[in-house]
Order: C-alpha cells, then sequence, then structure tokens
C-alpha cells in the first residue's frame, strides 16, 4: 500500500492552509510530520485520510483515488487517530477498541471470530489488556491513548495515520507509544504520525517531512530535514546536538532574536 | 488470555438478546394490563373468544374498538419515542437530546393545529393526523435543504431551534386568532397529548411510516457507536456523516412525526428511556436503539394505564403525565451531569 499526494493546495476563508505539497508514505516506513502550529500538520492528515478534498491536487491510494475505492474500502486500508482523543460515551476499554472493526463488518451483523482475534491483537500490542474491562472515564491519560491506538490498530489496515499521539503523555508513556509505532511500521505498516518533540522524531522516525505555513520545506533522513538552517528558518532556534550509545540527538535549546529568524519577517 | 477475552465478547451478545427478550415480554405484558384497565369493568378472556370469533358482542367492541387500539398506539407511539431519542442522543453525542430536538415534533403538532383551525378536523376522521405528518414532512423538507447545503450537526440543530420556536409561534398565533374560547380549548387538550378514543384506523395509519421510520433509525446503530469517537473518526471509519443525518432526520421524521400526528405531543420519554438504559447496554449508542424502543413502549404503556387507574376525572392527558415524571427527573440529570463535570 502507498499514498501519493501530488500538488495538494487548500484555502479555508483567505487563508491558505496548504500550499501545493507532494508527498509519499509508503508500507513499512515510520514517517514523522514536524512543524511550528498552524503548519498544516492536521490537515495534510485529514487531506491524506480523506476527511476534506483539496482545492487543488489530489491523492492517489496504490494509485486510485479514494472515489474509485469507495469509502468502505478506503476505511479498511486507512487507520486514522484523531487528535485529542474525545470519547463521548463512557464504554469499555475493550467494546471501545471494537470500533476499529467497524469497517469489516456487514450491515446488521455482530462481531465475528476475525474480528475477535484482531482486537485481541491490538489490545495485546498497545499494552492494553489489563484495562480491558475498565471504562474510558476510569483510564488514566496514558491508558486510554493506549486504547485509542489499540483502536486504531485494531483496524488493522496497511497504513495508519495519528495525529500528535503523544500529547500529553508523561516521558516513558512517550516513548512506549514511539516504540509501539516503530514496531508497528517494522511489521509493514506504513506510518505518519504528527510529532512536536523534534528528539523523538529524529529517534524514532525513518523520514521526517517538515512543514511551515502550508509549505513543504524538507522532506528526508532526519539528520538532513533537522539541519540548523531549517531549525533556525522554521522554528526560529538552535538545537544542542549529542550521541548516546552511538545514536545522534538533538535538543531545542535557544530561541533565535528575530533579526536571525526568517520566521518574523513577512 | 486469549480465551478469556474471546469469551467475554461472546458473552455479550447474548447478554444484549436476553435484556431485548426481557423488554419486548414487559411491553407485551404492559399491552394486556393497559387492555386489562378501563372505566367499564371487562371480561377480557370472554371479550377475547367473542372478538376471535367474530361476535360482535358489547365486551368484543370494547376490546377491539377501545382496548386494544389504545394499547397499540401506546405501544406504537412509545417504541417510536424511545428509539427517536436513543438515536437524536447518539447523533448529538448529548444525554440531553430528545426526538423532538429537531423541530419535528413541534411541526407535526402545528400541522394538527392547523387542521383543528381550519374546521378540516370535523369533516374527516384522518384529517388530524395527516395534518400532523404533513407538518413533520414540511419540517424534514427544510431540515433536508440544509442538509443539502452540507450542514453539520450543529447547523441542525440551530435550524431545529428555529423551527421549534416558528411553529410553536403559529400554533400560538391559531390559538390567539381562535374563533371561540371552545376552539382553543379543544387545541390545547389535544396539544397535551392522549392515547383515548383513537381507533384502529390510527393504528393502520401510522403502522407503515412508523415500521419504515424505525428501519432507518435502527440502521444507523453502527455508525452512533463511530461517532462516540467524533466525527472525524467516524468518517475514517466509512460512515458518510451527510447520509446518516438524512437517515437520522427521515426516521425520526417518519416515526416520531406519525405519533405526534395521531397523540398530541407526549413529551420527556425520549429523554428519560435511552439515559435509563444506557449503563444495560453498557454505554453503547448502537445497542442503546432498539432497547429504548421497548422501554419507551413499556414507559408509555404505564404512564397511561397509570392515568386511568387514578382516581382523577376527567383523564389526565397522557402528556402531562410523562411530563410530570420526567421533569423532576431531568433535574436530576441535570444535577448529576454538572456534578461529572
Amino acid at each position: 500500500m502507498k499514498i501519493e499526494a501530488s500538488g495538494i493546495s487548500l484555502t479555508l476563508g483567505a487563508k491558505p492552509i496548504l500550499r501545493d505539497i507532494d508527498i509519499a508514505l509508503s508500507a513499512g516506513e515510520m514517517v514523522g510530520l514536524i512543524g511550528p502550529n498552524g503548519a498544516g500538520k492536521t490537515t495534510l492528515l485529514r487531506v491524506l485520510t480523506d476527511l476534506v478534498t483539496p482545492d487543488f491536487g489530489e491523492v492517489r491510494y496504490d494509485g486510485l483515488t479514494a472515489k474509485t475505492l469507495g469509502r468502505k474500502e478506503l476505511a479498511r486500508r486507512i487507520a486514522f487517530l484523531a487528535q485529542g482523543g474525545a470519547v463521548h460515551w463512557s464504554m469499555r476499554a475493550e467494546a471501545l477498541v471494537g470500533l476499529g472493526r467497524l469497517p469489516h463488518r456487514q450491515p446488521f451483523a455482530g462481531e465475528n471470530e476475525a474480528d475477535r482475534a484482531a482486537i485481541t491483537r491490538a489490545m495485546t500490542a498497545a499494552d492494553a489488556t489489563a484495562f480491558a474491562d475498565r471504562t474510558v472515564e476510569t483510564l488514566s491519560g496514558g491508558e486510554r491513548m493506549r486504547v485509542l491506538l489499540a483502536r486504531a490498530l485494531a483496524v488493522e489496515a496497511p497504513i495508519l495515520l495519528a495525529d500528535e499521539p503523544l500529547a500529553a503523555l508523561d516521558p516513558l508513556h512517550q516513548l512506549e507509544v514511539m516504540e509501539l509505532l516503530h514496531r508497528t511500521a517494522a511489521g509493514g505498516t506504513g506510518v505518519a504520525v504528527i510529532l512536536h518533540d523534534l528528539t523523538l522524531a529524529a529517534r524514532f522516525c525513518d523520514r521526517l517531512i517538515l512543514l511551515d505555513r502550508g509549505k513543504l520545506i524538507a522532506d528526508g533522513s532526519p539528520g538532513t530535514v533537522l539541519s540548523d538552517a531549517n531549525l533556525g528558518a522554521v522554528f526560529g532556534i538552535t538545537a544542542a546536538r549529542g550521541s548516546e550509545a552511538g545514536a545522534p540527538y538533538l535538543l531545542p535549546w535557544r530561541r533565535l532574536t528575530s533579526d536571525q529568524s526568517r520566521h518574523d519577517s513577512p | 488470555m486469549t480465551l478469556a477475552v474471546q469469551d467475554r465478547a461472546g458473552a455479550t451478545t447474548p447478554k444484549l438478546a436476553r435484556l431485548v427478550v426481557i423488554l419486548a415480554v414487559l411491553m407485551l405484558t404492559m399491552m394486556l394490563v393497559s387492555m386489562a384497565v378501563g372505566y367499564a369493568p371487562l371480561d377480557i378472556e370472554a371479550a377475547l373468544s367473542d372478538a376471535l370469533a367474530g361476535r360482535k358482542t358489547l365486551p368484543a367492541l370494547v376490546l377491539v374498538e377501545l382496548r386494544l387500539p389504545r394499547a397499540l398506539l401506546g405501544a406504537l407511539v412509545g417504541f417510536s419515542l424511545g428509539l427517536a431519542g436513543a438515536a437524536m442522543q447518539g447523533l448529538l453525542r448529548n444525554p440531553l437530546a430528545e426526538p423532538g430536538i429537531l423541530g419535528i415534533s413541534s411541526a407535526a403538532a402545528f400541522g394538527a393545529v392547523v387542521v383543528f383551525y381550519s374546521g378540516l378536523s370535523a369533516t374527516m376522521a384522518l384529517a388530524l393526523p395527516l395534518g400532523g405528518m404533513a407538518g413533520a414532512a414540511l419540517a424534514t423538507l427544510l431540515l433536508y435543504a440544509f442538509l443539502g447545503r452540507g450542514a453539520g450537526t450543529m447547523t441542525l440543530i440551530l435550524a431545529g431551534v428555529a423551527i421549534n420556536s416558528f411553529a410553536g409561534a403559529m400554533t400560538a398565533l391559531a390559538l390567539n386568532l381562535a374563533p371561540n374560547p371552545y376552539a382553543a380549548l379543544e387545541i390545547v387538550f389535544w396539544l397535551m397529548g392522549s392515547l383515548a378514543d383513537r381507533s384502529l384506523l390510527h393504528v393502520w395509519l401510522v403502522l407503515p411510516p412508523m415500521l419504515l421510520g424505525w428501519l432507518l433509525l435502527l440502521s444507523t446503530a453502527p455508525a452512533l457507536d463511530a461517532l462516540t469517537l467524533g466525527e472525524d473518526t467516524a468518517k475514517s471509519l466509512g460512515f458518510d456523516l451527510t447520509w446518516l443525518r438524512a437517515r437520522l432526520i427521515g426516521g425520526a421524521a417518519l416515526a416520531v412525526g406519525s405519533a405526534v400526528a395521531v397523540t398530541g405531543a407526549i413529551g420527556f420519554v425520549g429523554l428519560v428511556v435511552p439515559h435509563l438504559l444506557r449503563p444495560l447496554v453498557g454505554n453503547r449508542p448502537g445497542r442503546l436503539l432498539l432497547v429504548s424502543g421497548f422501554g419507551g413502549a413499556i414507559l408509555t404503556l404505564a404512564a397511561d394505564t397509570a392515568l386511568r387507574l387514578a382516581p382523577i376525572r376527567p383523564e389526565l392527558k397522557l402528556g402531562v403525565v410523562t411530563a410530570l415524571i420526567g421533569a423532576p427527573f431531568l433535574f436530576h440529570l441535570i444535577h448529576r451531569l454538572r456534578r461529572e463535570v
């Protein structure tokens, strides 16, 4: 499974959100979408999931458009994890994970053996089996995110798109979620994830896509995308760099003053 | 571990089936109780055997012409209100939503009032319910027009608020301009909602639209489950939200529109029943639908039986009784929601 988006442009009101973006996502790779607030990351992810239609450009799934594939088929191929993780009714965690099987269901039919097996696999992978019977409101932020991730995994789609799955998680759970996404990608799923933590993005992603004010600034390996020039121009920061056990890392270190940064110039 | 999970998942479906069977049996029992209770003593057994044998004795006539339509309509109307209430709460993801929230009930009531006002109701027995259904259809067309322009759920609620207040104002206008106090009083009494003095003709009139409405509403179960995770996630799970809203509006209009057209406004059933039953289905909006239908039928039949047993004459209006039960419950609900926030 491969997603290819070409020439994507989207304007909301008078504000251009995405400007002529080309990106691709293939099976088995883990891609991080990074950029400052308002760069268009969430909108791009929603375009890739066919939740919004761009004004220009098109998205193809294995060469086919969303229309040719059909709504149900697309839902079986792309799992989408929304930002914020709102759960409106306090269901049991296991029932919530079961919602990921809805694209596979026949009308008026219940869960079958295959569905139940997929739910068990997803909950095991996300380490959420322990609270299968608890209701969502009794879970902590980290447990809740694991259940929602298990929901997305239960679709067993070849592509997983996750919007800020690390928001509001403590360091331990951040690492857990990143490891889980990395394992998922290693298992052959194409994973695209929106991240704000540049350190984790650099460490766990095979490829990074840097957006700024709706434009694609860089697309490549973490080392090339997170260059000092890009960090200064897009985020207005400098980074401290080092290495741990042979792996390089970087930490956002200092904010650039306005004359050093391109950001405040029109 | 795997086994335990499978056992549990396998056990949920029979549990739901058991709940549905229990509620269905309760509903049938309430229908029998409703038929047994009345102002004149009636030997149900004798009446039933007469009616089945085709003997037009007095007990048989009372049973078939008075008691049976009342029990059947109580079940049909209650089922429609409970089911539509659960569906609206699922769509809006809000336990305070009720079947009339999109303005369909008040439009149906207004349609019936127009028939009253014009005097058409005196010329034809079914003019009143037909007028009510026309009102509901009008509101539905208006909502569909909004939907066709890509309206989201919030826009639909606002349109519902507008329809509600317009239909309410027009109803008040009809009362204001009523030719004489008796005409006004007649309208007011009808608006309070009642199952009294309806015939089998009414049952046959509402049965087809209600059944179709129920099917439409029940078909939304998986989409309502998916909506638990928000609109984006529901869409990503393959559900077309415009199509979902269209089915909910159409289903509610058919089921609730015909209910209001025949019985007048019966409030609170659609609000209270889904809320009472929600814990029994693990808060799953899809499973709540059918269960709330039966619950609504039981509550409506119970209220209608209670008002005939109560030593108050003239008979209390059904809408008054359900509101008397429902309003305190609403206070309780608001109080509890406030604590949860």
